[in-house]
């Protein structure tokens, strides 16, 4: 985004911020009311979070204009973006195997080795 | 000696270059907050006795609609700048310092409830990471007051004297606030209502 637009185009932008803005505060009410809603743990978590989304594209798509930025900040974003995915699924995978998981030996006591 | 590429776009990446240097600043920042979520999700599942607290939800809501309220405000002052009404975006400029000076104000009363329940970050792991979270989260809100009030104020001669750099410093603190907005759009619900 750069400075050579036209009046009447920032003029044209700035009515698409202010639907972006009605768009986030609706999107904040449908969060709170979905909260109070009897739902399981999974729909709860998988509702805030796509609606969070949502919100945070709205927010990336206009505000910071990413819709049409240059390839530059794309290639950085896709690179934050494969670092960002590994953070969370390096540590979460580990809770899938059981290495450190603690485990007792069948006929030994908790706290007994088997030199004992 | 000038400094290069304030202004005018460097041919190798189509940007000037404090735009570049912001957005890679953001970059990092995505992995920071990124560790702190992701050492949140970890403290959480790893925890069959993890404790919950139910905060005070309509204070956060407010806050965040505090916080969109200021990401528009400072879209349209950029906007008024590249209109050259420096009195409209003094108008939209202010108003995202007062919406974040209310945003802390909030923090803080919403702060000041947790501590007279006795909440404090060393309670429970949840208490340590919602204080870790939402305090970075405020620094960076207060870090953004420094920058607004800087430029609303010593810094705003530079609209006189280099107008273009001037906008693109109100840019590049548009951004760097819209980011700050984006990481409470996903810690609202994460802490508060989940």
């Amino acid at each position: 985004m750069g400075g050579h637009t036209s009046p009447e185009d920032i003029k044209k932008e700035t009515r698409t911020y202010l639907l972006v803005f009605a768009a986030l505060a609706v999107a904040t009410v449908i969060t709170v009311t979905v909260s109070y809603l009897d739902l399981n743990r999974t729909q709860a978590i998988t509702v805030a979070l796509f609606i969070a989304t949502i919100k945070g594209g709205l927010v990336a798509a206009f505000f910071m204009h990413l819709l049409s930025e240059e390839k530059f900040i794309y290639s950085v974003l896709v690179l934050t973006l494969v670092f960002f995915v590994a953070l969370f699924v390096l540590p979460i995978s580990t809770l899938a195997d059981a290495v450190g998981e603690h485990f007792v030996m069948e006929g030994v006591e908790h706290g007994e080795s088997e030199a004992h | 000696m000038e400094i290069p590429y304030t202004v005018e776009v460097r041919p190798d990446t189509g940007l000037y270059n404090a735009k570049m240097g912001i957005w890679l600043f953001l970059a990092s920042e995505v992995m920071l907050f990124g560790a702190l979520f992701s050492t949140y999700i970890i403290l959480r599942t790893g925890n069959p006795d993890w404790v919950q607290h139910s905060m005070n939800v309509p204070l956060a809501t407010l806050n965040t609609m505090i916080l969109i309220s200021s990401s528009v405000t400072v879209v349209m002052s950029w906007a008024s700048l590249r209109l050259k009404n420096f009195a409209r975006f003094r108008m939209y400029f202010t108003g995202t310092l007062l919406l974040a000076g209310g945003f802390m104000v909030v923090k803080a009363i919403e702060y000041n409830q947790e501590f007279s329940q006795g909440l404090f970050p060393w309670s429970d792991n949840y208490m340590g990471i919602y204080f870790a979270l939402t305090g970075l989260h405020g620094l960076h809100v207060v870090g953004g007051m420094v920058v607004i009030g800087y430029l609303l104020g010593p810094g705003a001669k530079m609209w006189r004297t280099a107008p273009e750099q001037y906008v693109n410093r109100i840019e590049c603190l548009g951004l760097y606030w819209h980011f700050v907005d984006l990481v409470w759009i996903f810690l609202f619900p994460s802490l508060y209502l989940l």
